[in-house]
């Protein structure tokens, strides 16, 4: 069966999902906004620096990818590189298999998603849990995040309650606090039990091998604590050239991501545990992740790769607040996602072509990036690498005609003074398919013709 | 979106960009824009060989057919003088979007001198001409949708100053007024059910501050914000940046 398109997603999404999404991602744009303005004399200057900072760093993984690579070396890590999906799944399964390893808890990392490690994972018999709130539930529901910081933004504490109760975690009960503490209760057991515990990183300091992980629950920290093993799956994106431009990205992330000045917990490591220190992870493995990204590096779009994964640009998109994350079909929804995700798809692209269109260029998704990506600039280089690659598509007026047209005054002005019949402005849809014109016309009224009027009004008063 | 540093005009002689909706639907806002000019003291010429900014095609992905009209757009509007456009929409076109589609063309320099010279209407009385203060009279209690192609330029600015030295306009302030109207070019018709999700709330917002007059420097979301509650049965008043400024100057008694 056809997938429901973006619009198609949004006009049957049930109203109280998109007005919950819709109210909490504005409410989290406000804070966000006033944050930022309330603590930094000028929030963009930021934006602009974290910008060419990760420019820098993307321009230059040549280098610094080999040199992250000999400091967590030196640190005792074991460093691997997975080309794709499946290599990154194969290698966690390999690291688990070589410690007999059959329980696994994790911490919410959105490469995994992109990777399918957990139903890989189920499929070779290793229990994997996740450990965010989150993407706990989003676990027991057999469901998929909607949102790459709150992955139950469509949830309601209701529907929660319900597959807690229906999973074995206690009676109906949909107070947060509740639900928190049997899950809490839960997952703490699961963490001693577990022989493997996997995270992934915000960041990663080329200057000093550290992974930088940002969370608010505690559960990466219980992830690393506990298990023996520490695996951390890492896009070779992450990375940040030296440890002092984590002043600017931790302000920024945390600010951006939920109006918070910095996350609960931000944790610093640098490897396995030294002999000198009591406890920890006696091994350390980081997975350098590509899975399409140095596809996106050599494409026209390669500034997508500053990302850092805050989510600011889906709580401000004013499609994302109507169509909610699902509607998306990918991995990473909203401005951010209608990027990426077509591009990281490689040759299934087509299968997403439609994602960069979801957008009225409004540019507010990079008015608000921490990284300043100019995202509207993206989505129309996708939407032309698109038309050349695969023609016109469907729902796509006939521009060509129309550019002919336009560039032929005769012609246009003909069209102008017969327009009411002929109908070849572009904005009026009577030139498309009717179904076309009934998408204005169900919504909206068209107002009235006044072909050439101006134009005459210019002439009778040159006479 | 990027508004270049440009320089001021040297002279008053400019050329009138009307825009397509203009010369098909908004006949008066072009008038007025002609008669708002004029009275600045600037000579308007109205090169008779324009069409449009090449801006539908250019959404669209249709890069190819774009290029073809922003190049008949650079024909026609030859010369240095400024070129004024009564829409920060298509002005974005010029000084942004055609750039970003002829980053690789070899009349590049010529795309961006283009650009260069291009303004959107209030932007260019204020920033361009730098008048601040707006003679006349006008009787409203208006809310201002600045446009999304205005972000980042001087315009939203430029008519917040005029407007309020305006004598007898007050503005009010809607909730949520950096959000998109939902018009987006062919957006409009191809996300039919978001586009119009988001023109309902503009409009809950904008009305919840209880405004006699909608003013704009778009016609397009003009169009699709009025469309949508003409459609609702409950018809909200628009009017365009220029035919207030026209308007103001006839109650004055100075058209």
């Amino acid at each position: 069966m056809k997938p429901l398109s973006i619009d198609q997603f949004a006009a049957q999404l049930r109203p109280e999902t998109q007005r919950s999404v819709y109210e909490s991602t504005k409410s989290t744009h406000e804070k966000r906004t006033k944050v930022l303005f309330d603590h930094f004399p000028d929030p963009n200057r930021l934006r602009e620096l974290a910008g060419q900072i990760k420019q820098h760093v993307i321009e230059n993984l040549d280098t610094y990818l080999p040199a992250v690579e000999a400091k967590l070396q030196a640190h005792g890590a074991k460093v691997h590189w997975a080309a794709t999906a499946e290599s990154a799944n194969q290698t966690v399964l390999s690291i688990l298999r070589a410690r007999g390893a059959t329980k696994l808890v994790k911490a919410k990392t959105m490469v995994s998603e992109e990777i399918g490690l957990g139903p890989f994972l189920e499929k070779h018999g290793i229990e994997s849990l996740e450990t965010d709130l989150g993407e706990f539930i989003v676990q027991i529901d057999h469901d998929h995040p909607s949102h790459i910081v709150r992955p139950i933004i469509h949830k309601s504490r209701r529907e929660i309650a319900v597959s807690f109760e229906k999973n074995g975690l206690g009676a109906y009960n949909d107070e947060p606090a509740v639900i928190t503490r049997r899950a809490r209760e839960f997952l703490r057991q699961k963490y001693l039990q577990a022989d493997v515990g996997l995270t992934g990183a915000n960041f990663v300091v080329a200057e000093t091998g550290r992974l930088v992980l940002v969370t608010n629950e505690g559960n990466s920290r219980f992830s690393l604590a506990a298990p023996k093993c520490h695996i951390a799956l890492v896009g070779i994106e992450k990375i940040l050239p030296r440890d002092r431009d984590l002043a600017l990205f931790l302000n920024l992330l945390a600010r951006s991501a939920t109006a918070q000045q910095l996350t609960v917990y931000t944790e610093f490591i640098s490897g396995p545990k030294a002999p000198t220190q009591p406890d920890g992870p006696e091994e350390m493995h980081v997975i350098f992740v590509d899975a399409g990204r140095t596809e996106v590096l050599a494409s026209e779009c390669r500034e997508i790769l500053r990302c850092i994964r805050c989510g600011a640009c889906m709580n401000v998109c004013p499609v994302y607040r109507q169509a909610s994350g699902h509607a998306y079909r990918a991995v990473y929804p909203g401005p951010v996602g209608a990027v990426l995700s077509p591009l990281l798809a490689g040759n299934r692209f087509p299968e997403l072509a439609d994602l960069p269109k979801a957008s009225t260029l409004c540019g507010a998704c990079s008015e608000v990036c921490p990284v300043n990506i100019p995202i509207p600039d993206l989505l129309l280089r996708l939407r032309n690498k698109n038309k050349l690659a695969h023609g016109p598509s469907s729902g796509t007026p006939p521009m060509g005609a129309w550019s002919v047209l336009a560039s032929q005054p005769t012609a246009w002005k003909t069209s102008l003074a017969f327009g009411k019949a002929v109908g070849l402005v572009p904005y009026v849809p009577r030139a498309f398919k009717p179904s076309v014109l009934r998408a204005w016309d169900d919504h909206r009224t068209l107002p009235e013709w006044r072909g050439g009027e101006f134009r005459r009004w210019l002439a009778a008063r040159k006479r | 979106m990027s508004n270049p540093e440009r320089q001021r005009p040297t002279g008053k002689r400019v050329q009138l960009m009307a825009t397509c909706l203009c010369d098909a639907f908004y006949a008066d806002v072009a008038r007025a824009t002609v008669e708002v000019l004029e009275h600045l003291g600037c000579t308007v010429e109205f090169p008779d060989g324009q069409t449009c900014c090449g801006q539908p095609a250019f959404n669209a992905g249709d890069w190819a057919a774009s290029r073809r009209v922003v190049r008949h757009v650079v024909r026609t509007f030859a010369g240095d003088a400024p070129v004024i456009v009564p829409s920060s929409s298509c002005a974005a076109m010029l000084s942004h979007g055609a750039p970003e589609e002829f980053a690789h063309e070899p009349d590049l320099p010529e795309i961006l001198a283009l650009g260069q010279r291009t303004w959107e209407l209030a932007d260019f009385i204020v920033n361009g001409l730098g008048v601040t203060t707006w003679p006349g009279r006008y009787e409203t209690k208006a809310a201002f949708h600045r446009s999304c192609h205005a972000r980042g330029t001087g315009t939203a600015d430029a008519v917040r100053t005029l407007l309020r030295s305006l004598a007898g306009a007050e503005l009010v302030e809607f909730d949520e007024a950096e959000q998109c109207c939902g018009f987006g070019g062919t957006f409009s018709v191809t996300f039919p059910h978001i586009s119009s999700n988001m023109g309902h709330l503009k409009l809950e917002k904008i009305r919840a501050a209880r405004p006699d007059l909608l003013i704009g420097v778009d016609t397009s979301c003009l169009m699709h914000l009025g469309g949508i509650a003409n459609r609702d049965g409950a018809p909200i008043k628009t009017q365009h940046i220029a035919q207030v400024l026209r308007d103001a100057l006839k109650n004055g008694g100075l058209l």
